[in-house]
């Protein structure tokens, strides 16, 4: 059970998604601190998934987080890879840059 | 009562964390909050009982892909002062949309309750004698197996396509073979011909001791200028090739 109410949880977990968006926003210039963002959003799921797993004592819910995590990190691996190679290219890692598919 | 007061600290810390995450000047400084919120997650894992979960999150994110982020901000080499401009521009949109979000996910978590038979529902009831390790494990391994394989086969494909994207092959003029090396005969480099004894020295003037020897009243004539002929007959025979 939880030494907290699950309200607790949710709060913090919302307030961190919310945080998460706001960087996303926030940093239009720079793609890799957007990716830091995605990975905050997706740590404020995986809470979420925790709390609800802990306050129904389903363990389901801890094996949907761990398929999360996965998610995720493949997600960070691939998108700082595709960084990687657009700075290799272009010498910029600004979003607004990206525009070489706009016809 | 001390759970609940580390409860509130580590939330505390880690949405602190989180928002200089967004904020800070700096991308270096943003992976270093990062791996703090982490850590403090990691916390608040292990004080709803998902101990393998927190061990999880400490290991996977703070050692593989905040040192991944780490790698790739030091790596490239970019002006970090031009990222602030658009700042200003962007923090109305971004606190718009933000508060938005609150106000609605607020709506959600002030009127919900779970239903009295949602206790009946659960599919994996957590075990009271085993370890949260274990029953995970045999949730992941006899339960979903398949869905676990198909994760493994998903860090398969991304660990690919991101060697596939950065995999950047060096055109040296010049490079090593080993396997040509290695399959290199003498006969394909070397020929070994069966040449006559004393071919072709008349031309060139080295077989000239016994010609000397026997008249040597015209070879006094002749070998003055023997050597500067035989510099040029060579000269021509090898241009000729």
């Amino acid at each position: 059970m939880l030494a907290v109410g699950i309200g607790h949880y949710l709060t913090v977990s919302a307030i961190l998604l919310v945080l998460g968006v706001f960087g996303i926003f926030l940093n239009r210039k720079n793609i890799i601190v957007i990716l830091m963002s995605i990975e905050l959003i997706l740590l404020a799921v995986n809470l979420n998934l925790v709390a609800f797993s802990a306050s129904l004592g389903d363990l389901v819910g801890q094996v949907l987080a761990m398929f999360v995590l996965t998610v995720a990190a493949a997600e960070a691996a691939i998108g700082l890879a595709i960084v990687v190679v657009y700075f290799r290219g272009r010498g910029s890692i600004e979003v607004e840059d990206v525009n070489l598919m706009k016809g | 009562m001390i759970a609940a007061a580390a409860f509130y600290v580590f939330s505390a810390i880690m949405l602190a964390a989180a928002t200089m995450v967004v904020t800070a000047r700096n991308p270096v400084h943003s992976v270093l909050f990062l791996i703090l919120a982490f850590f403090n997650a990691a916390a608040l894992f292990l004080l709803a009982g998902a101990e393998f979960l927190a061990m999880i999150l400490v290991i996977v994110y703070v050692g593989a892909v905040a040192v991944l982020f780490l790698f790739v901000v030091m790596m490239l080499d970019i002006n970090f002062v031009q990222f602030r401009e658009g700042f200003q521009r962007y923090a109305p949109i971004g606190a718009t949309v933000g508060a938005v979000l609150l106000i609605e996910l607020t709506m959600v978590l002030t009127g919900w309750r779970f239903l009295p038979e949602a206790p009946q529902w659960r599919s994996a009831p957590i075990p009271a004698n085993i370890s949260n390790t274990a029953a995970l494990a045999e949730q992941l391994y006899t339960h979903n197996i398949l869905l676990f394989q198909l994760a493994g086969l998903l860090l398969l494909v991304a660990m690919i396509g991101a060697i596939v994207l950065t995999l950047r092959e060096r055109r040296m003029p010049r490079r090593q073979i080993i396997r040509v090396q290695l399959e290199r005969e003498v006969r394909d480099t070397l020929e070994i011909l069966q040449v006559p004894i004393f071919a072709g020295t008349d031309e060139i003037g080295i077989r000239m001791r016994k010609a000397i020897s026997e008249d040597r009243g015209e070879a006094a004539h002749e070998g003055a200028e023997s050597p500067m002929l035989a510099a040029s007959h060579a000269q021509s025979e090898t241009e000729g090739h």
